[in-house]
């Protein structure tokens, strides 16, 4: 213990690089053409007055399992960047929406032969209604653009995707469901 | 196939770190960083016991939806339902952790052991007399007819609920319940088509589909009868009395079960909730010792 007050230089307040910039870096486990802010999961990132940064993360579906694989990616790859404390926090309100995904993510989803989501379902209080016909959800393939495509399961290999076919040129192809 | 490359590219590009397939028991607390404050005037053993109710309905119909993994007709519907429990359970981990931070854990924390998070130990330790869920959730399944009937029931009146309580006065309820609210009308419809499907299709599927619909419409009969805690929260604007659900739910089933040109049953008289108080049939008891044998045998463990 010296006694002497540690001074810092003002370069010394630590990483010179925004930990957001950082944080936007880390991509999505299950779909890892996107990054977090592509996929809008990304909330907030701060820092606050002792120097931790924070960041908000959202779950997009409730029991999305990439969930755990985030939070501990993100605090990583901010371990890394030189940020010693970092809280990373859930934040489940507003519920994510598929509208968050960015026009970037879009693109990446349509490059990597995934079919990106339409406009979300519009959140309205009171009973929901009941819809027993087809899917009346429209996806150009991702592959050959022909718009002749059909569903053939809701629900596919992520909580986020449905299963589709195309039509004209026969291949199967993911659709990032709207929610 | 070239663009699919990228992606599994850019999967074992990204993921070369060991940690990142850690998956087991080893989950993080869903509720990490989320107020757990409780609000006002409501007494927290209330508020957890409603989570539990809830929570429980949840985790027991997502069991009993795995067990048609490897079983369903087409593999697209096992993927559909393995999606549909997925859901299920998320939102039974939400639930179970609000009912942890709410102090409701009863025994099971001490058999949990150190280490155990809330919604584990609640979901692992406690014995099937500590479980909340309707019987509707606990009664096993017969054929695939059954399962989607089931499925139609527990999630209109699942959806019904989740829509009433976005408004709830507790901020993580509504939050959890806001979530909820697209993925149940998800499964909702689907089970609805198929419903359709079957109950319009040949005369086996039709009277498979008639049959399991006599089989579950006398399991509604508790789902409209307030618990002591369901209607003191439905009082502080935290929860719902669901008897106000009777007819929203009742709707949607005539309109689906007609549609599907199928006979609806007569409804069954309100019943007082046996399965809200802990009082069960035998086969939770089998399923909960699936659900529970890993984790009972070696307490703490990770994978």
């Amino acid at each position: 213990m010296s006694g002497r007050t540690l001074r810092r230089s003002a370069g010394d307040t630590g990483p010179a690089v925004e930990p957001r910039t950082v944080a936007e870096t880390v991509v999505d486990p299950e779909l890892p053409v996107l990054t977090l802010a592509d996929l809008g999961v990304l909330r907030d990132v701060r820092r606050e007055h002792d120097g931790t940064v924070v960041v908000e993360l959202t779950p997009t579906y409730s029991g999305c399992p990439a969930m755990g694989v985030m939070r501990a990616d993100l605090l990583h790859a901010l371990h890394d960047a030189g940020f010693d404390r970092v809280d990373v926090r859930t934040v489940l309100s507003p519920a994510w929406s598929t509208d968050w995904i960015t026009d970037e993510g879009r693109r990446k989803l349509a490059q990597a032969g995934i079919a990106p989501p339409g406009a979300a379902p519009q959140r309205l209080p009171g009973p929901v209604p009941l819809d027993l016909g087809p899917s009346r959800r429209a996806a150009a393939c991702p592959l050959c653009g022909s718009p002749d495509t059909e569903e053939v399961s809701e629900f596919g290999a992520t909580a986020c995707t449905a299963l589709r076919r195309c039509r004209e040129c026969r291949e199967p192809f993911e659709h990032v469901k709207e929610i | 196939m070239g663009h699919q490359e990228t992606v599994y590219d850019a999967l074992t590009a990204a993921h070369g770190d060991e940690a990142r397939w850690a998956f087991g028991t080893g989950f993080d607390d869903p509720l990490a960083g989320v107020d757990a404050t409780v609000p006002d005037a409501v007494d927290p053993a209330d508020l957890g016991a409603y989570c539990l109710m809830l929570g429980d309905d949840a985790l027991v119909l997502g069991q009993r939806l795995t067990e048609w993994i490897t079983r369903a007709p087409e593999l697209e519907e096992e993927v559909a339902l393995a999606n549909i429990a997925l859901d299920l359970l998320g939102q039974a981990r939400l639930l179970l952790s609000r009912a942890g931070s709410a102090g409701v854990l009863g025994r099971s924390r001490e058999r949990a052991g150190p280490g155990v998070p809330d919604e584990d130990a609640l979901a692992y330790f406690r014995d099937p007399d500590e479980f909340r869920c309707s019987a509707l959730v606990t009664a096993p399944d017969g054929d695939f007819a059954h399962v989607v009937v089931r499925l139609l029931v527990a999630a209109t009146w699942r959806l019904a609920l989740a829509a009433r309580l976005r408004t709830s006065r507790d901020p993580v309820l509504a939050a959890v319940a806001a979530k909820a609210v697209p993925e149940l009308t998800y499964h909702r419809d689907h089970a609805a088509r198929w419903v359709l499907r079957l109950g319009d299709g040949t005369a086996e599927s039709h009277r498979r589909a008639r049959t399991a619909a006599d089989a579950v419409w006398p399991l509604t009969a508790d789902l409209f009868t307030a618990t002591p805690v369901e209607r003191r929260l439905a009082d502080a604007g935290v929860g719902i009395d669901p008897a106000e659900l009777r007819d929203e739910v009742r709707g949607v089933l005539t309109q689906v079960l007609t549609r599907a040109t199928l006979a609806v049953p007569a409804w069954p008289a309100d019943a007082p909730p046996r399965g809200r108080a802990g009082e069960h049939g035998p086969e939770l008891t089998v399923l909960l010792d699936r659900l529970q044998d890993v984790a009972r045998a070696h307490p703490g463990a990770t994978w």
